[in-house]
């Protein structure tokens, strides 16, 4: 088990219901963090096209996970 | 090269101002303004939403991109955050070149791929109904 601290964006923010939560988890890669985070918070749901971040940087959602990671889960993008 | 993040409605000509180089014969300046409709429905204001320290990182790699693929001399983008009302300034991109092909292109290419990559999120707020994140909508299960 390890620790990874997870902030909500936008979208996120709002189906989660919260803007950041610290997991103790198994989780090994972003994706399970993801999928850690929809056991917690049923409203919660991938759209497609969501991005994520790691330890404040752009990354994918088979980038691995360490104990004391942040990660940052951004739904689809909509600027301009 | 110059990306911003800056609350509120933005200023063209500011954000503009430092595009001078007498080199150049071509300023190619887009605006994007908050519309008053969106797939069909009223809007009447929205709010803009972004992780400052990546969408600025991430505009910045743009606009290194777009110097790479065309010979422009320089390329500023401003994006808003916050609330903005109908016809407000939400982003504005600026390049300047010695012609004016490369000059648009790159104009193109840069509003293009920011509104693709940089995290920057959108709430509409409705005539009709409650303020939605765009983008977001939760899929109907049959």
């Amino acid at each position: 088990m390890h620790s990874i601290q997870v902030r909500f964006f936008a979208a996120f923010r709002e189906f989660a219901g919260t803007d950041a939560v610290l997991l103790e988890t198994d989780a090994e890669t972003v994706d399970d963090v993801f999928e850690a985070c929809l056991q917690q918070f049923p409203r919660l749901f991938r759209p497609e096209a969501s991005l994520v971040a790691v330890n404040e940087k752009m990354a994918d959602w088979s980038t691995a996970v360490r104990n004391g990671d942040e990660v940052l889960f951004f739904p689809p993008v909509a600027g301009g | 090269m110059k990306m911003a993040i800056q609350q509120g409605g933005l200023d063209m000509a500011a954000v503009t101002a430092s595009l001078q180089d007498d080199r150049c014969g071509a300023a190619v300046v887009f605006e994007g303004r908050v519309r008053n409709h969106n797939e069909g429905r009223d809007v009447t204001g929205l709010e803009y939403e972004a992780h400052e320290p990546l969408a600025v990182s991430e505009g910045e790699v743009v606009l290194a991109e777009a110097a790479r693929r065309w010979p422009i001399r320089d390329a500023v983008c401003v994006h808003a955050v916050g609330t903005l009302e109908i016809g407000a300034v939400a982003v504005v991109v600026g390049v300047i070149g010695d012609h004016r092909g490369e000059a648009f292109e790159a104009a193109r290419f840069i509003i293009d791929e920011i509104k693709a990559r940089l995290p920057i999120w959108k709430r509409e707020h409705y005539v009709d109904g409650p303020a939605e994140w765009v983008n977001c909508q939760r899929p109907v299960i049959d």
